[in-house]
């Protein structure tokens, strides 16, 4: 078991002849999924890494079976591609795309509502089911098959974590890169309860930053429904207020959204706060 | 990308809503000429930074005290951006005050209504200590956005002393929020006057930067601001990068931005203070890293210059190269921890080369930390 992406995952790569997605659509497949279809419109008939491209996601989808979307769309075009990929009949589409506009994304949303469709993202770099599915971008080789859960708002943060907890010898059942965007699909709160119901699950690690409450809603959260252990990293202690550091959605603005408070949510509600990546694995190891 | 107040106001003016006479001026002359047309007026500092009112940039003045005010304003540098241009606004007489803004609710993920009837205060500290004298409406852009009933339910909360004006002016605020692509349309304060108008006394329009590419007018104002930021920091986003300055000695150039995030942290941890915040974004080559080399090194605050790479789409041989290249120029040391894809490569191109090489996040903030105490 593992949550949102496994062996049955059926992928196609909206927008797989770019440069990006054709790359990625290459470490994909060498990661052992199941890349059935492309789309790219004015595309139908070609191929990329052997896989069939279509000019539409209904195409892809009705001839090829699919069951999950990945998009790497520019963002001007972004917001349509969830759509298009949410009537298509998928139930969970990951957008990797940065720089997709906050109004497009209301709507999509607005869109979204009720139709039992799952986003994950924008700005994300998607999710690995470690030995079974890469929907993403994350580097495939950090990754041990096993059984703690990672979700996180960052990329590259979340690679840190992932390779600190391998090479201690603790596995990932799966790890969800969220998005760093202030408006996004799937919450923290949406992965702790997958992995809270995931058997092979047995803990889990929450990388947070600045910017908003998810954090504190999560802390919530795990004081009320979580049983396995949590272990919480939240960074940015040193952020100034009111600049966005590198992701849209990491601006201390509003109330709530200082690393410190965060922090202090996540420990109230009784997560293992770590201070480094390397931090996490140990304080991990002691959990399980 | 935040508005100068004055920009913000002419776009508010151009949709109906009210604001005090005013005049931008960029010379202390300008300013006192100006104040002695209004008879009594408030200076403020035109800068594209928060707090400039809790930093003393906007004070009242007198035809008589006029040229003092003026100069010392003109004299001002705000969070690290010198005053170039002021606004002067005649004194508007003041019954009540309020706090009206919309914004994006990322919990709901649609954007709000907030209004408070305290107005002119740090909201962000007003939000913390008093959160429930802030009221909040859900707006449904599907909706033709904000309801009559919202509207009147907000005057009345408020104890408006004469609402009559409220609805329109909720109404246009929301409208600039949604034609502009905003993220932030603030009033704070907005004030009834004792003749029974509602003024705008302050603007703050801040735009979604990602949806520049299709606000041509908003595109042009970013233009005629990039003067008045930090030239570091456009530099680094004409390449795609995020920059911010900050105030200590450690210079940081990391990819990703959590991990920039984190870098600064262990920095802080460890007993230093970073320089700046710098993530050269996924899939960087050679020439940003060699850019943001320049850019962080060229902070003479900068007493170390810190590398954390961690390659994914980014690749190793690449950010080597981007360094090698760079690193004759520098009299600062460079510690660096890189890892990831082609690794081994990257490695070989920096043998031999005057810099410190970290195994860890944490190695290379306590070395950097080390190095200059």
């Amino acid at each position: 078991m593992s949550i949102l992406v496994d062996k049955h995952t059926r992928l196609v790569v909206q927008g797989i002849t770019g440069h990006v997605g054709s790359f990625e659509t290459r470490l994909m497949l060498q990661a052992v999924t199941s890349v059935v279809a492309g789309v790219t419109p004015g595309r139908a008939g070609q191929n990329v890494e052997g896989v069939p491209v279509f000019d539409t996601m209904q195409e892809a989808v009705d001839t090829r079976g699919a069951n999950t979307s990945i998009i790497f769309v520019p963002p001007a075009h972004a917001a349509g591609a969830i759509l298009e990929a949410a009537g298509s009949g998928v139930g969970l589409v990951v957008c990797v795309t940065e720089g997709i506009p906050v109004k497009d994304m209301v709507q999509v949303f607005g869109s979204l509502e009720g139709t039992g469709v799952r986003l994950v993202g924008p700005n994300c770099p998607g999710i690995t089911t470690p030995g079974q599915a890469r929907v993403g971008i994350m580097p495939d080789p950090i990754f041990v098959p096993g059984s703690v859960g990672v979700v996180s708002r960052s990329g590259t943060l979340t690679y840190e974590v992932v390779d600190a907890l391998s090479r201690q010898g603790i596995g990932q059942s799966t790890c969800v890169g969220i998005g760093g965007d202030p408006l996004i699909g799937t919450t923290f709160i949406d992965a702790l309860e997958l992995f809270e119901q995931d058997p092979q699950t047995r803990a889990m690690v929450l990388v947070g930053e600045i910017g908003g409450t998810a954090e504190q809603e999560a802390a919530e959260y795990i004081k009320e429904y979580v049983s396995k252990p949590v272990v919480g990293y939240v960074v940015g202690i040193s952020a100034p207020p009111g600049k966005t550091m590198g992701h849209a959605g990491a601006i201390i603005s509003g109330g709530g959204g200082t690393a410190k408070e965060k922090i202090e949510a996540l420990a109230g509600a009784g997560v293992t706060v770590a201070e480094s990546p390397e931090d996490v694995a140990g304080k991990m190891k002691e959990l399980i | 990308m935040r508005l100068h107040e004055y920009q913000s106001k002419e776009i508010f003016r151009q949709y109906g809503i009210s604001t005090p006479g005013g005049i931008v001026c960029t010379t202390p002359d300008e300013a006192v000429r100006a104040v002695e047309q209004f008879g009594s007026a408030a200076i403020k500092a035109q800068v594209l930074v928060g707090g400039r009112g809790k930093a003393g940039g906007i004070i009242l003045a007198t035809p008589d005290s006029a040229a003092k005010t003026a100069s010392r304003i003109f004299g001002m540098t705000i969070k690290g951006l010198p005053v170039t241009k002021v606004l002067v606004e005649e004194r508007v007489d003041i019954l009540q005050e309020f706090y009206v803004a919309i914004t994006l609710d990322r919990r709901s993920r649609r954007p709000i209504l907030m209004a408070s009837a305290s107005g002119g205060v740090d909201i962000e500290d007003f939000a913390r200590s008093s959160p429930e004298q802030i009221m909040m409406e859900s707006i449904d852009p599907g909706q033709d956005g904000l309801q009559s009933h919202q509207l009147m339910h907000v005057a009345e909360q408020l104890e408006l002393q004469d609402f009559t004006d409220f609805p329109e002016l909720a109404r246009n605020l929301y409208t600039i929020y949604d034609d502009l692509d905003c993220t932030l349309a603030e009033i704070n304060p907005m004030v009834l006057t004792r003749t029974g108008k509602l003024v705008a006394l302050d603007a703050k329009l801040n735009i979604d930067d990602n949806a520049l590419f299709r606000q041509d007018a908003m595109q042009q104002l970013y233009r005629q601001n990039l003067a008045d930021l930090d030239p570091l920091e456009v530099q680094a986003k004409e390449l795609g990068m995020s920059y911010v300055a900050m105030e200590g000695s450690i210079g940081c150039i990391v990819n990703g931005a959590g991990l920039a995030l984190a870098t600064l942290d262990m920095i802080t941890r460890a007993g230093g203070a970073p320089a700046n915040f710098m993530d050269v974004r996924g899939g960087a080559d050679a020439m940003h890293v060699g850019r943001a080399v320049e850019i962080t090194t060229s902070n003479p605050a900068t007493k170390v210059l810190l590398i954390n790479m961690f390659g994914g789409l980014t690749l190793c041989d690449e950010i080597a190269r981007g360094i090698s290249e760079k690193l004759q120029g520098l009299n600062i040391p460079v510690v660096i921890r890189l890892t990831g894809t082609n690794q081994e490569q990257g490695w070989e191109i920096l043998r031999g080369a005057k810099v410190t090489v970290a195994q860890s996040t944490d190695e290379a903030a306590r070395i950097a930390v080390e190095m200059v105490s």
